[in-house]
């Protein structure tokens, strides 16, 4: 590891101010993603600002019936929210399915947004990625692609997006909140994360010097019957194989609303937009559930290792929405 | 009121609990320096240049070993040929690389940090050539197997298969593991001036095993090698990974020469892949000939593992074939592979684990060929003696495992029809298998003091790996004594106890506790010796060989348990403040009459000895039988282990909670091995991709359901006088194949490469 200077922010204005004049420096939250990468060399940053103290720690009801999460929510008390566990179960869902509880208690809601990918390669600073290295190539590219992606990739990376919270704030229509020296801007969840084209490297549409400070859920009434479905390799403590977060509204036998999106395939979260299409107004049978996950998945490609995960992500999209009608949501 | 056999909770549960235990990393040491490996990234090749430079330069650095000055070592002397060393290649010699993760240079600082920072600044060049990986090279035979020949051969199993009415033949395939102990290994080495060496070592090994491989690699005649200390008192686990002597234990003694220094090497998990060994992959031809009846005519299994120029482990898969059924014609085979990866080694289970995959699968779909149930197509192949040496069984009790195992399990609702069974949209489905395992007794010698407190300490230089050889050693003591188990301290892991086998191979209870009983045995005859003599005692006149143990550190007259003495009295009337003796137990008499237990026995000589058959009358294993019940998501291809009965046979139980503790740790193991471990490599580059704990997938809590774990407990008097068999690998053997079964029959799918995946059921 490399030497580093250390500071501390009590407010967002000194965090800001901060980054906004140390260009090498990074953000710190729980620290269970940055500190592994310096530790394995994949970030150096020269300075590393801790915003733990920041009052950003609030989870609150907005007028409109949404909820604001400021970006210091502990992951884990997120998960426990009354509000959460109420109006938006997948979320909470998604977040307890994540790392362990250790992790949980440390990560921060703007940390996880901003985890980054878990190909080995990446962390292997011995290894050809293109992702920390542009030009370099992609070892994981004829690999050890099992766990990588299926959708949105291009020949210059194949990772994926580890989170699972960021999977139900993409189903949940999520706003990023984010402030700098110039301002505050908001993005949608779904435009927060880029897929690699040539550029891998450059993984969101936040600026070196933006902070995260709230994520925003609108109110969803659809949201308060959802699930979140995480198929892994053993029952705890795994990154995703696929998930999927799914909210479903059915009457008379019609879909009339459904939110759906999908982990553990592409450099981002996946909001399957193609698939709700199909499925609004159809009848709510399986043959609907299927033909939808059809749809979204007719561009994947798979890799070496990874083609399975194109029948397993179609078949976990079909086993979240039966269960979402036959069992209705998450309690 | 006797203490063996009784649940006597850990001596060392409480300062394990709260983190008290002193762990070999937790040692302080005044003046210590710290070293760190800079490994090879890539798999093969040579180191075109290597600059040191900018390391030695920077603040803390004291030393910089890499090839162009590191001090010439001595190739080691393979275990398998009397020695200590799976990698018989040391480190730091020459320019070549033979595999990712080979040791380039070894860096010694102030601090652990300073070290750390200085190796990234070590810039080497290669020149890449490109590696043999993975097993698709040509197969050669290795010059032994476990000690035996590669091949194997009873009657004519090819004749018998051409002849047989049902055959099977099918492929199985186990990858890569690794052993994966909670404790990174930790060396600290220290010479005193008088040139001695301590070396403090994670040691599975044994602590006289390393002492003679430290001697070898530092050039000590062996006659020297008393002036080595090798202490290991506690160990995090180790699983064959912390067995041998490998370049890392070796590199701290050599650095520590040079500077004056001691130094302390703590491994990072990813070094632990590539710095003590691993399980080989396997690939594993099985054919199996019956008659309609299922009675095995001919049995050929065939078993291709890594082949490394550094050394030499073939995975002894084919073993257990030898033995488990009457089949009279069998031929089973070892073949290696040539890849640029380190030496394999021994890992949970050696052979057995993976080998019983393979035939108890393959048994599992002679019974579908047969529409037999898989039970009793077992029974019907039930060895009533041991087929491959043609002589009785010491004890197996493997009848009443499948029996016993069978009942409590409720194999008989098992529909034999695949996917017949169900719990919701769950798939169910059962499978079994035999568990066999070859624990060994080594040579093993231990003393035993009594103290004029009454209280006894006994010494042994094994070492306990985490299994509770602590606290059931102070059992068996106890009631040889006639004391409390809380009046007796088990010192172990040092080379100043007597002399003992690494405790390998389950090999602790069985080899320990007859050593340790004889010494206490022959303290308290001694002591009855002195009453006797003794006008003031109780006991005088008596004869000292019928005087009895009566509990609470008394010995009674065997006519008369009123008139008794004390251990206390005695030796206070005597004037002694302690009695001891030593003995040995599973040494040959030679042995005996020379070994003082601290002398530098030479390893091979006492392993030809320890595993030739005991007595050579009678064969020894430990059985079981394995039930187990999964569920499979049909949607998604998920497993789950939901039930497991195991049933074993290890002789007597000395521990019901420690053998139990290593029962569930066993199946455990099997779980993993069956549905999530193993380590990948890159096809291309021959590098491992995820060489940690978030790659390697073991199970978690969420994994391992509740497990039911019986033994039948019937001591083996054929063994040793304490009746004990060996418990800590058998519980691992066909857990996978149990679970690869029972998927199968909750599926109808058979998965033939391990592990067990939604990537294997979907496709
Ligand atoms: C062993 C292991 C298993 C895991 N398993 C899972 C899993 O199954 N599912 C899952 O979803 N996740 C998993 N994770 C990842 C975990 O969720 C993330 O590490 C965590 O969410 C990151 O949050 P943090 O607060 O610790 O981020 P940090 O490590 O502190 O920061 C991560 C990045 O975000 C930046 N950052 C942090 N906060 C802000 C902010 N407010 N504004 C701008 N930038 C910011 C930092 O500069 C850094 O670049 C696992 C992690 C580990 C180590
Ligand atoms: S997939 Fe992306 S992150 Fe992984 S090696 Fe290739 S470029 Fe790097």
């Amino acid at each position: 590891m490399r030497t580093f200077a250390y500071l501390s922010a009590d407010d967002v204005a000194t965090a800001v101010q901060a980054i906004s004049t140390e260009p090498g420096a990074k953000f710190l939250g729980g620290g269970t993603n940055l500190v592994d990468l310096m530790r394995e060399g994949v970030e150096h940053p020269d300075t590393v600002i801790d915003i733990t103290r920041l009052p950003l720690t609030g989870v609150e009801e907005l007028p409109d019936g949404g909820v604001r999460i400021g970006a210091l929510v502990r992951n884990s008390d997120l998960a426990g929210d009354r509000l959460i566990r109420g109006r938006y179960p997948m979320l909470s869902q998604a977040l307890l399915t994540g790392a362990s509880a250790q992790l949980r208690n440390m990560a921060t809601v703007g940390g996880n947004v901003l985890q980054r990918t878990r190909c080995a390669y990446f962390y292997d600073g011995t290894a050809a990625c293109n992702k920390r290295e542009p030009g370099a190539g992609c070892d994981a590219i004829g690999g050890f692609n099992r766990n990588h992606a299926i959708l949105g990739t291009s020949e210059d990376c194949i990772a994926t997006h580890p989170s699972d919270m960021c999977v139900a704030l993409a189903a949940l229509d999520a706003v990023v909140e984010v402030e700098s020296v110039r301002g505050k801007r908001r993005i949608p969840l779904v435009d927060f994360h880029l897929l690699p084209g040539g550029t891998p490297q450059v993984e969101t549409a936040l600026e070196a010097d933006e902070l995260i400070t709230a994520v925003e859920l609108p109110p969803s009434p659809l949201a308060a019957t959802s699930r979140y479905r995480k198929v892994r390799d053993r029952a705890s403590y795994a990154f995703a194989l696929v998930s999927v977060a799914a909210a479903l509204e059915v009457a008379d036998g019609t879909v009339t609303g459904v939110r759906l999106a999908l982990g553990g395939v592409a450099a981002k979260p996946w909001r399957a937009y193609e698939a709700e299409r199909v499925l609004l107004g159809a009848p709510a049978t399986e043959e609907s559930f299927r033909l939808a996950a059809e749809a979204e998945l007719a561009p994947a490609v798979g890799r070496s290792q990874n083609e399975f995960k194109i029948e397993l992500a179609k078949r976990a999209v079909v086993a979240t929405l039966r269960q979402l009608l036959t069992e209705g949501g998450a309690a | 009121m006797t203490s063996v056999g009784t649940p006597v909770p850990r001596v060392d549960g409480l300062l394990k609990a709260t983190g008290t235990a002193r762990y070999t990393a937790d040692i302080p040491f005044e003046d210590l320096t710290h070293a760190v490996l800079l490994q090879a990234t890539i798999a093969r090749g040579r180191i075109a240049s290597i600059d040191a430079s900018a390391a030695e330069a920077a603040p803390g650095v004291l030393l910089v070993l890499t090839h162009l000055n590191a001090p010439r070592l001595p190739r080691m002397r393979a275990f398998a040929k009397g020695g200590s060393a799976q990698q018989t290649v040391p480190a730091l010699q020459d320019d070549r690389v033979r595999f990712a993760g080979e040791t380039v240079a070894f860096v010694v600082a102030e601090s652990q940090e300073q070290a750390r920072y200085a190796a990234m600044l070590i810039s080497v060049e290669y020149d890449e050539e490109p590696p043999a990986v993975g097993l698709h090279g040509d197969a050669y035979p290795p010059a032994k197997v476990n000690g035996q020949p590669p091949d194997y051969r009873r009657g004519d199993a090819e004749r018998a298969l051409a002849d047989a009415a049902v055959t099977v033949e099918r492929t199985y395939r186990t990858p890569v593991h690794h052993h994966n102990p909670i404790e990174p290994p930790v060396t600290i080495a220290s010479w005193d001036d008088d040139g001695g060496l301590t070396v403090h070592e994670a040691a599975q090994g044994g602590v006289h095993m390393m002492r003679l491989g430290f001697a070898e690699a530092l050039g000590i005649p062996r006659r020297k090698a008393g002036s080595i200390r090798v202490v290991s008192k506690f160990l995090g686990g180790g699983f064959g990974g912390k067995g041998f002597m490998w370049p890392r234990n070796i590199l701290p003694a050599v650095a520590a020469r040079l500077l004056g220094r001691p130094v302390k090497l703590e491994l990072t998990r990813a070094q632990m892949y590539t710095s003590g060994g691993y399980r080989s992959e396997t690939v594993q031809r099985l054919r199996l000939g019956a008659d309609r009846d299922g009675r095995l005519g001919s049995i050929v299994h065939e078993s291709t593992s890594t082949g490394s120029d550094m050394g030499e482990f073939p995975e002894p898969c084919a073993q257990i074939t030898q033995m488990l059924y009457a089949c009279p014609n069998v031929t089973g085979t070892h073949r290696l592979v040539r890849q640029n990866v380190g030496v394999p080694t021994f890992t949970r289970a050696p052979g057995e684990g993976p080998g019983s995959f393979a035939l108890e699968s393959a048994l599992d779909e002679l019974a579908g060929e047969l529409s037999l149930d898989p039970l009793e197509l077992r029974l019907r192949n039930y060895a009533e003696t041991d087929p491959e040496h043609d002589r009785p069984w010491s004890s197996k009790g493997l009848r009443e495992c499948y029996s016993e195992g069978a009942e409590r399990f409720g194999w008989s609702a098992r529909n034999p029809e695949p996917g017949s069974m169900r719990d919701g949209r769950w798939l169910v489905g059962y499978g079994m298998a035999t568990a066999a395992y070859s624990s060994h007794t080594w040579p093993t010698f231990a003393r035993v003091r009594i103290r004029a407190d009454g209280t006894a300490v006994v010494r042994c230089a094994t070492t306990d790996i985490g299994t509770g050889t602590y606290t059931v050693m102070a059992q068996v003591a106890a009631d040889a004594l006639g004391v409390r188990p809380g009046d007796v301290t088990f010192e172990a892991g040092d080379t100043r106890y007597p002399f003992a086998f690494p405790p390998v191979s389950s090999s602790g209870a069985r080899s320990i506790g007859p050593a340790v009983r004889a010494a206490a045995l022959a303290v308290r005859t001694r002591v009855a010796r002195l009453a006797v003599k003794d006008r003031e005692s109780p006991l005088f006149g008596a004869d000292a060989a019928t005087v009895r143990a009566i509990g609470g550190g008394r010995l009674a007259r065997a006519d008369d348990p009123e008139r008794y003495d004390t251990f206390v009295d005695v030796l206070e009337r005597a004037g002694l403040g302690h009695v001891e003796e030593r003995k040995g137990y599973g040494v040959m008499p030679f042995l005996h009459s020379t070994a003082s237990g601290i002398a530098p026995w030479p390893v091979g000589p006492l392993l030809r000895v320890a595993t030739r058959p005991f007595a050579g009358r009678y064969s020894t294993y430990d059985f079981g039988a394995q039930f187990v019940e999964v569920r499979v998501d049909p949607d998604l291809g998920v497993v789950r282990v939901s039930r497991v009965v195991g049933v074993y046979d290890i002789g007597r139980v000395l521990n019901p909670r420690t053998a139990r503790n290593q029962a569930v740790g066993g199946i455990t193991w099997g779980i993993g091995m069956a549905l999530m471990e193993r380590t990948t490599t890159h096809p291309r580059l021959g590098k491992y991709t995820s060489p940690n704990l978030s790659g390697y997938l073991l199970p978690t809590n969420a994994d391992v359901p509740d497990i039911d774990v019986h033994f039948l407990d019937r001591p083996d008097p054929l063994v040793n006088p304490l009746g004990v068999k060996g418990v800590g690998e058998l519980p691992v053997v066909g857990v996978a194949a149990a679970i690869a079964n029972a998927v199968h029959h909750a599926t109808g799918k058979r998965v033939r490469s391990l592990p067990i995946g939604p990537a294997e059921l979907l496709g």
